[in-house]
């Protein structure tokens, strides 16, 4: 029987002998590297073989007549060739061609950082934006740190490559947000209204922004809120300046969350242990509520909601500068909602973008002179330091956005967008007399970008914007370009170029005169190279300002006179973030030179503006020790002293320097520490992170800039609210381990 | 590793009256053969064998299986243990190209624990690839993962390997614990 089993097996094998093919080869990419570990193979059967370190293969097949020969390799197009095997060897070379891909492809990154997990080409993680020292846990503050922005300490927002605070704008998910700080305080820089924990995404562009977003002329911060949370979760903080809780559930099957959250932020306690320079007479006071829902209504449909309601109050007296020994009052009411909901959808290679928006902003400003015995006074020829105003806006944004993927990564995205804007403003005068004023004014936008990937290597993003302002009457159009190319897989070149429009502020209307957008021209030059430890990066930028505002006096009052301002800036800026050189240590160095000048509003010449500083740096370092549970976190800015005037009417509509000078520079030392007892604890019901941050840590004496009495006879230093600042807070949330977050940054 | 190997053997071996000789003895020989796998590109080798078996098959789950499963290894193998010193782009194409095969394979054997073993094993190849940036997606991921595996086979010796080898890999101070580890190999 065996016998019989042994011949069969021996004529069966000599019959499969006689019948086999060798096939053999090489394999190579389009630029004639050999390609390892393709696998080759003869289509809907067993036999193939898979490539070696020098492309080479072979096998042999028992294949017969018509065959299909394919080679497959991820990140290349399948290969597939059709032979006829007759009992010859068959050998062959094999030429892959690339398949254009997101892990491949060049990214294209001029102007703009971003801070997220989803791409390549990061520089910063989401959580970077909370653990930097000198950023106090808001949304711009760890933004700051990053080449391109200013160390501006006197007024809230993003001085950016010698722009105005006025010059960046904020979107979230996709729309364009007002108000996005608390309202302005005579020379105290206010915060963000939003929480960083609620934003996955962060992308902060010094230049050179997509064609999708508009009326901004320095530049763009792009926040992409949360989708659905991991898990159901409860949290509550207490801290030296406030109360906070909240609530997220998340659906079982993960379909749907909603949640919301309250804070009370109270500063009396913070303010007196920590003296401020301003004496308040009521301490501030901040109630803010946000309510948020998510819904997803198919694998890659979600509508998200979020909304914000807020109220705070604050009154206080400074020593007044216009004339010694009165006081300057000043008391601000604010209410405020925000709403945002936004709806994404994929069909095939067609993505749809929706997202609404609406904000309702309330101020109501008193100001006054006050005696040293706090009663109101009214001195000539002061009478202008004792007014009203009652400020109310409605803000409405709609924007629609489509795109339709091709083959390689491909894309033509295309839309519109709407803002609505209604500011109505009533001011009341020291002798009761009121002029309201109200504008409204509607701009509409259409938009459309192509991604124009030539191989993995090349890049282009192309994009243009047309914007038509109801109030000034007028359209623009703005084009926009990127191209980069990949130099090798870790390092890559970029340049961007592009257009830039924006309205005047508000306060400039109505006019009698007529007014059209100021405008900026954005050339940018990057070289980067990042790998998982180091990343470096450098950018020249130049960019010109036409069609700014100039100002002349009305009454006394600041009018816009026309467009007839210009300027421009020009730079060098340096990033190296490094997580490799000192063991478990992560730092990063930033540098910014900057060379800027402009004439508008009221200057009587082109002058390097009070809020650029020439030289711009930053160095931070985070490090968590294992042992201790405890994330260190230390910063330090510095700014070259920024330059100040006294710009006095000189007749006839002109105004001449009567004063000027340069600050000392700036210098700030800022820690923080997170301790984290329950970490890696299996079983913990609660996870606590306790914070201690203190800035400005060694005293420095920091001078932002100086201001002068409306006559130009006395100048001071503006100096920050407190020489240091603390803050101790304890944060616990129950269900969702934020360890996490932690080990995240830190591994 | 023997040990995951010699038991879906049994499997193999379970389901074989209703294959054909040729694909049973491919099979054989190639799962035999991974007990001697020790490099990449041997990993790679036994990859593409078993993904040129499951294309041939068409409907058989098991080659999928043990095609995304090489590729996981291989990738493993590249990083040689230490998180985050391979190359990510490499990672992610061959975490990539495991997710596809193992589809490929679930939807021919629906809520197979061993299934889920792999699904497990390629998160962690993902967060693996960048521990810093990745931890918090794919962490949860692999978790969920390893969870059904054990959901639906509480038996599978695989799934307590699994579980004793992050125990071992992850710090004490983030909850991890050699002695506990020890304590899941041996069950398992």
């Amino acid at each position: 029987m065996s016998k019989w089993i042994i011949i069969l097996l021996a004529l069966l094998a000599g019959i499969a002998a006689s019948a086999q093919t060798e096939v053999s080869g090489r394999v190579y990419n389009s630029k004639k590297k050999p390609l390892a570990g393709v696998n080759i193979s003869i289509k809907d059967s067993y036999d193939g073989a898979t490539s070696d370190s020098s492309g080479r293969f072979s096998f042999t097949t028992t294949e017969k007549g018509n065959v299909v020969l394919q080679a497959d390799q991820p990140g290349y197009k399948l290969y597939q060739q059709s032979f006829t095997l007759r009992d010859q060897p068959l050998t062959l070379d094999i030429v892959m061609k690339e398949l254009i891909d997101e892990m491949n492809a060049v990214v294209i990154t001029a102007g703009s950082f971003e801070a997220s997990d989803r791409k390549r080409a990061t520089v910063l993680n989401p959580i970077d934006i909370v653990t930097t020292a000198s950023g106090n846990g808001d949304v711009t503050g760890a933004l700051k740190t990053l080449p391109g922005a200013q160390q501006v300490g006197e007024s809230e927002g993003l001085f950016v490559r010698g722009g105005t605070a006025t010059e960046t704008k904020t979107f979230i998910d996709g729309s364009l947000v007002n108000n996005f700080f608390y309202s302005s305080l005579p020379n105290v820089a206010t915060r963000g209204r939003f929480s960083p924990f609620i934003f996955k995404g962060t992308v902060f562009s010094t230049g050179g922004y997509s064609a999708l977003y508009g009326q901004a002329l320095s530049s763009a911060l792009i926040l992409e809120s949360i989708d659905l949370p991991d898990q159901s979760s409860a949290n509550l903080g207490i801290s030296v300046i406030g109360l906070s809780g909240g609530y997220q559930h998340l659906d079982k099957k993960k379909r749907y969350s909603f949640g919301g959250s309250y804070s009370y932020t109270d500063l009396r306690l913070a303010f007196s242990l920590i003296k401020q320079r301003q004496d308040y007479e009521n301490v501030p006071i901040f109630h803010n509520l946000d309510l948020n829902f998510r819904i997803k209504t198919s694998k890659t449909g979600m509508i998200k909601y979020y909304g914000l309601f807020g109220t705070n109050s604050l009154k206080f007296y400074t020593p007044s500068i216009d004339t010694i020994g009165y006081l300057d009052g000043f008391s601000l009411k604010n209410r405020n909602m925000y709403h945002n909901l936004s709806y994404r959808e994929s069909i095939g290679r067609w993505k749809l973008f929706t997202g609404l928006s609406y904000t309702n902003n309330h101020d109501q400003i008193e100001s006054a002179l006050y005696s040293d015995e706090k009663n109101i006074v009214l001195i000539s020829p002061l009478e202008f330091k004792n007014y009203k105003l009652d400020n109310q806006g409605n803000y409405f944004n709609g924007k629609l956005v489509m795109e339709r993927k091709f083959a390689g990564l491909n894309a033509v995205r295309f839309g519109g967008e709407l803002n609505h804007l209604d500011d109505q403003s009533d001011y009341t005068s020291y002798n009761g007399e009121k002029f309201s004023r109200e504008v409204k004014e509607d701009i509409s936008a259409l938009f459309t970008e192509t991604d124009l990937y030539i191989t993995n290597d090349i890049a282009a993003k192309l994009g243009g914007r047309f914007e038509h302002s109801k109030l000034l009457n007028k359209t623009n159009f703005a084009p926009r370009a990127s191209l980069a190319y990949k130099i090798n897989n870790e390092s890559q070149a970029a340049f961007a170029y592009g257009q830039f429009y924006q309205n005047p502020e508000a306060q400039y209307f109505p006019t009698f005169n007529s007014l059209t957008f100021t405008k900026a021209t954005h050339y940018i030059l990057q070289y980067q190279r990042v790998n998982r430890l180091v990343t470096f990066r450098t950018e020249f930028f130049y960019k010109k300002y036409e069609d700014l505002i100039k100002t002349g006096l009305q009454q006394y009052r600041p009018v816009a006179t026309g467009n007839a301002g210009f300027g421009d800036a020009k730079g060098i800026e340096v990033f190296w973030r490094d997580k490799k050189t000192i063991k478990s240590v992560d730092y990063w160095v930033s540098y910014s030179y900057l060379d800027t000048k402009r004439d508008y509003l009221n200057f009587p010449s082109a002058i390097q503006p009070s809020f650029a500083a020439r030289h711009t740096a930053s160095f931070v370092v985070k490090r968590f020790v294992t042992k201790w549970k405890t994330q260190f976190n230390a910063a330090y800015n510095y700014a070259s002293g920024r330059p100040y005037y006294f710009i006095a009417p000189a007749g006839s509509g002109d105004f001449k320097f009567t004063d000027r000078g340069t600050t000392r520079d700036y210098h700030n030392v800022s820690v923080s520490f997170n301790y984290l007892p329950s970490i890696g604890k299996k079983d913990a019901k609660a996870f606590a992170v306790y914070v201690l941050s203190v800035s400005n840590v060694f005293g420095f004496n920091q001078v932002y800039n100086y201001q002068y009495s409306y006559n130009g006879a006395r100048k001071e230093a503006i100096v920050p609210p407190s020489k240091i600042f603390v803050f101790v807070g304890a944060f616990i949330s129950f269900g969702i381990d934020r360890s996490q977050d932690v080990i995240n940054s830190n591994l | 590793m023997k040990k995951i190997i010699t038991a879906v053997l049994i499997l193999v071996s379970m389901g074989a009256s209703a294959q054909s000789e040729k694909y049973m003895k491919a099979m054989e020989d190639k799962v035999n053969g991974l007990d001697t796998v020790s490099s990449v590109s041997g990993w790679q080798n036994m990859a593409n064998s078993f993904e040129r078996i499951g294309e041939a098959e068409k409907n058989q789950w098991l080659p999928f299986y043990y095609a995304a499963l090489s590729h996981v290894m291989s990738g493993y193998m590249m990083s040689n243990g230490q998180p985050g010193t391979a190359n990510i782009t490499q990672m992610d194409m061959l975490a990539d190209k495991a997710e596809a095969l193992i589809t490929k394979a679930e939807s021919l054997e629906k809520e197979n624990s061993e299934v889920f073993c792999v699904k497990k094993m390629i998160a962690t190849l993902k967060m693996t690839a960048d521990p810093m940036n990745r931890w918090q997606t794919y962490g949860p991921k692999a978790g969920e993962a390893l969870a059904k595996a054990k959901a639906l086979d509480a038996s599978n010796p695989r799934v307590y390997m699994l579980e004793g080898q992050d125990k071992f890999f992850t710090p004490e101070q983030f909850g991890g614990s050699k002695t506990e580890a020890k304590k899941l190999f041996e069950e398992s």
